[in-house]
């Protein structure tokens, strides 16, 4: 049924199946937006790269302004040690602020609306911000899980806790990210559907909802990639600087 | 008719509920079916963007904003000897400025000077024409006063003598009256000069 809202998360293989040994990796939907996303990046940063003018025009002026944002995003969360990984937040912030974005077009798809796909994402940077942390600190990274100034006593209660957090890090990310896409286009489909079976009467007020909706989660889209990068930066800057 | 919306609202939860209970049970999400193939293709994906952006795309941009910044400050640099340079030349301006005012104030000094001198000149050449003059009249004033006596006497001896004949049908000795008049005038003199 085309009305059910969670059909717009189902992915589909496109093309042929391909198999490599025993795992199905074949070319789907999801994979498509991804390729999509990708591509779309490169060209709108490629062209911004490209011109060198000193006034910089709309497109130069876009590379250059997101190219700032993360950097200041980064220098000023992690510090400059954080500079090395700029290039990894910024493909990061970029490639969900596409895919989030793209899943705001109607009919497409929303690649950030898989759990897989975020906490994929999550455990790969939680993973490479751990073995920074103990590269860095060796031992002492361990450091992280007991905070300065706690009393004796609460010591044993305050690190289990710490490392409960600490390792629910990856969860809590790749949650976030999906569980804000999946509700959002939800929502949206959920009204979009009143609107048709209200009718002419009564769905002008679920299609104002949908506009305003619409907008709200053109917020979300941006503003859940910003926080999966300030996130990502954060960590980071557990792992560089331990002070904690 | 809000209440048949919201009647509507929850009845649609129900149908949604039901269908999809009814479908594949739950969300898409959970379905490992295709978890592999969206891992590989994220990887394939994701990795590319990060070597393309890292090795080509960044450095570019990175090197178009270092580049304006540098030129930014060099620019400011070149307005910042330029604004230098020309509070010089105001300072210079200023001095000229300074300089022929004075000169002005000096040339109109040295105008006025020898317009006061010139004035004392004439003044002065005049004063000595006007006491000369004055001189010259005193003299003829004194000359006119010795004259004007002499002529006195003369007339009055001649009224004199003419009174006499009127009155007395005789002419008298003009020596006579002439010497009783020069005698009169002296009496008046002498009386003018005891009051």
């Amino acid at each position: 049924m085309a009305a059910n809202p969670m059909n717009q998360f189902n992915v589909y293989r496109i093309g042929p199946e391909i198999k490599l040994g025993n795992v199905d990796i074949s070319f789907t939907n999801a994979s498509l937006f991804m390729v999509i996303s990708t591509i779309a990046i490169l060209i709108v940063l490629n062209l911004g790269a490209k011109k060198k003018s000193l006034i910089p025009d709309k497109v130069q002026l876009l590379a250059e302004l997101s190219y700032s944002f993360v950097s200041k995003m980064i220098s000023d969360t992690a510090g400059t040690k954080a500079k090395p990984y700029f290039s990894f937040i910024f493909s990061l912030f970029m490639f969900v602020l596409f895919c989030n974005m793209f899943g705001m077009i109607p009919y497409s798809f929303t690649v950030t609306s898989h759990i897989i796909v975020t906490f994929v994402l999550a455990a790969f940077i939680f993973i490479g911000v751990t073995i920074i942390g103990f590269i860095k600190h060796g031992l002492g990274y361990l450091k992280l899980f007991v905070p300065s100034g706690v009393p004796m006593v609460l010591l044993p209660l305050i690190v289990v806790i710490e490392i409960i957090s600490y390792l629910s890090r990856p969860i809590s990310l790749s949650v976030r990210l999906f569980a804000n896409m999946m509700a959002g286009h939800t929502m949206m489909k959920v009204f979009g559907g009143f609107v048709v079976s209200l009718g002419i009467v009564g769905g002008w007020l679920p299609l104002s909802f949908s506009v305003a909706l619409t907008g709200l989660e053109i917020l979300v889209a941006f503003l859940q990639a910003y926080v999966f990068a300030i996130l990502t930066c954060i960590y980071l800057n557990d792992a560089l600087n331990l002070h904690h | 008719m809000l209440k048949k919306i919201i009647i509507k609202f929850l009845f649609s939860f129900v149908l949604i509920t039901k269908v999809q209970s009814a479908e594949s049970g739950g969300m898409p999400q959970l379905n490992p079916e295709f978890w592999i193939s969206q891992i590989v293709w994220l990887v394939i994906t994701f990795g590319a963007l990060y070597i393309i952006l890292s090795k080509v795309i960044l450095p570019k941009i990175s090197d178009n904003l270092e580049s304006r910044r540098s030129q930014i400050l060099e620019n400011i640099e070149i307005a910042e000897k330029q604004r230098e340079e020309s509070e010089d030349k105001i300072k210079e301006f200023d001095k000229i400025i300074l300089n022929s005012k004075l000169e002005a104030k000096n040339l109109f000094n040295a105008a006025r000077q020898k317009v006061l001198d010139d004035i004392d000149k004439k003044r002065s050449e005049l004063e000595k024409n006007l006491e000369e003059e004055i001189e010259i009249a005193e003299k003829e004033i004194q000359n006119l006063n010795k004259s004007s006596a002499e002529n006195i006497k003369k007339i009055a001896t001649e009224t004199s003598l003419g009174l006499i004949k009127q009155l007395i049908g005789e002419e008298m000795n003009k020596e006579n009256i002439s010497s009783i008049v020069n005698d009169l005038t002296n009496n008046s003199k002498e009386n003018r000069k005891n009051v």
